[in-house]
Formats: C-alpha cells, structure tokens, sequence
C-alpha cells in the first residue's frame, strides 16, 4: 500500500479498547430495547451503506455535533517508494475526509464545560508557556 | 446529506417510521460519540476507522507573523477511511471528474 499514516500509532489514550461495528450495534440495541437487535443491525447497516453512497455521488456530509464528511480529488502526483526511496507515479483519486466537529473535537479533548470529571492527568498536562 | 436525510433513508429502505428510525440515528452518533470521548477506537468495517490521537506538546509558528509559539498537548480524533470505501469512491460510477485510469 502507498500513502498510508503520517503519524506513529502511538499515544492512544485508551490503547487497548475499541469498538466494532457489532459492537456499536450491540451498544445501539441495549439503548433501544423497544427495537429487536436484528432490525437495530439492518439500520446500522443502512445508516453507513447511504453515507456511502451519498459520498460515492460526490455528496457532502454534515452530521451536527459529529463532524463532515467530503470527497476531495487529489492530484496526480510523484511519490517515493518509501522502502527503496524510488519515485513512484501515484494517479490523481478520490478520497474521503472527515472534518470533526466543534461538540466532538471538544468532547474527544476533555472539554470541562460538557463533564465535570477533571482528569487529574489533563490539568497536569497543560502548562501555559507562550514562547514569544 | 444530513441526519434527516439519513433517517429518509431508513424509512424508504427499511420501512421503520420516521420517529424510530431518527431515534436510532441519534443514538448511534451518540454511541459513536461517547466511545470516543472516552479515548475507544471505533472501527466500521467498510466505512472507516475512528481513532483518538495524543499530540504532544510542540513548538510551532503562526504562518502569517512567523512567530514561535507553543501548541499544547491535546487530543484529536481522526478518521482513516477503509480501503473498501477509498476503492468505492475512484470506482467510475459518476463521472464527475472525467476520464479516469480504469486498470
């Protein structure tokens, strides 16, 4: 694969945990008891299958509080094989970006106006120090 | 597209009423969303993958004045998209952008 992460995987505050999408549908099921699991799955499904294709027709996404969703173009461009330094051609495509939004940007940092839980780590980790 | 046309969606596919069909929705951001405040990944098999990141502490510069200055250490969420999705969008169903290389 060319392309691929900038970033060092590293750093995840919660490493080890994370949550598939039957997972999320399990979740979705407990919340929603009123609504059999099998059917809670087919809209899960859904809801992903039409964000797909609204993406697919060049469609933007908004989901407020979430974030959006858009298809960019990128060009064309000359690349390095990263192993062999070679210069490879890689062909101009489409690729989806997500722009988080302003409620989960803030959620996903801690932001102390949406819970109260002051992680003792988080206000260490904010020394102020403008380097001017 | 929005949540509303999310839940249109359902409604025409899968026949749920408007009503539960928006509850379901609501609930699955929120899922989505509380998961990842709490530093979990969220993998969508076919979609993508929801991943909190640390970002140190690091100097930077303001573009425009060139100034040094101190970006804290946060967390950011970031979205890398499946290969089933990169590979759906450069699929030439839509011609928007033209001719296109089809291996």
């Amino acid at each position: 694969m060319v392309g691929g992460d900038e970033e060092v995987p590293t750093g995840c505050p919660n490493p080890g945990s994370e949550m598939t999408k039957s997972g999320l549908i399990e979740e979705v099921a407990k919340r929603t008891p009123h609504i059999s699991k099998k059917d809670t799955e087919v809209v899960v499904n859904t809801i992903f299958d039409s964000m797909i294709e609204s993406l697919r027709g060049g469609e933007r996404i908004e989901i407020r509080g979430f974030g959006s969703f858009q298809v960019k173009l990128r060009e064309a461009r000359e690349g390095r094989n990263p192993k062999t330094g070679e210069p490879v051609h890689i062909s101009a495509k489409r690729t989806p970006f997500f722009k988080v939004g302003k409620e989960l940007k803030e959620m996903v940092d801690g932001a102390p106006s949406i819970s109260d839980e002051s992680d003792d780590e988080e206000a260490e980790a904010s020394h102020h120090e403008a380097t001017a | 597209m929005t949540k509303a046309e999310i839940v249109e969606q359902i409604y025409e596919r899968v026949g749920f009423s408007k009503k539960e069909a928006a509850e379901l929705v609501e609930k699955v951001f929120e899922i989505i969303k509380d998961t990842l405040s709490e530093g979990e990944k969220v993998k969508i098999s076919g979609f993508g993958n929801f991943v909190v990141r640390h970002k140190n502490a690091r100097k930077g510069r303001n573009p425009q004045t060139g100034q040094e200055i101190l970006l804290e250490e946060r967390k950011v969420l970031t979205f890398k998209p499946s290969l089933v999705l990169k590979n759906l969008l450069n699929e030439s169903e839509h011609d928007e952008t033209g001719s296109e290389e089809q291996p």
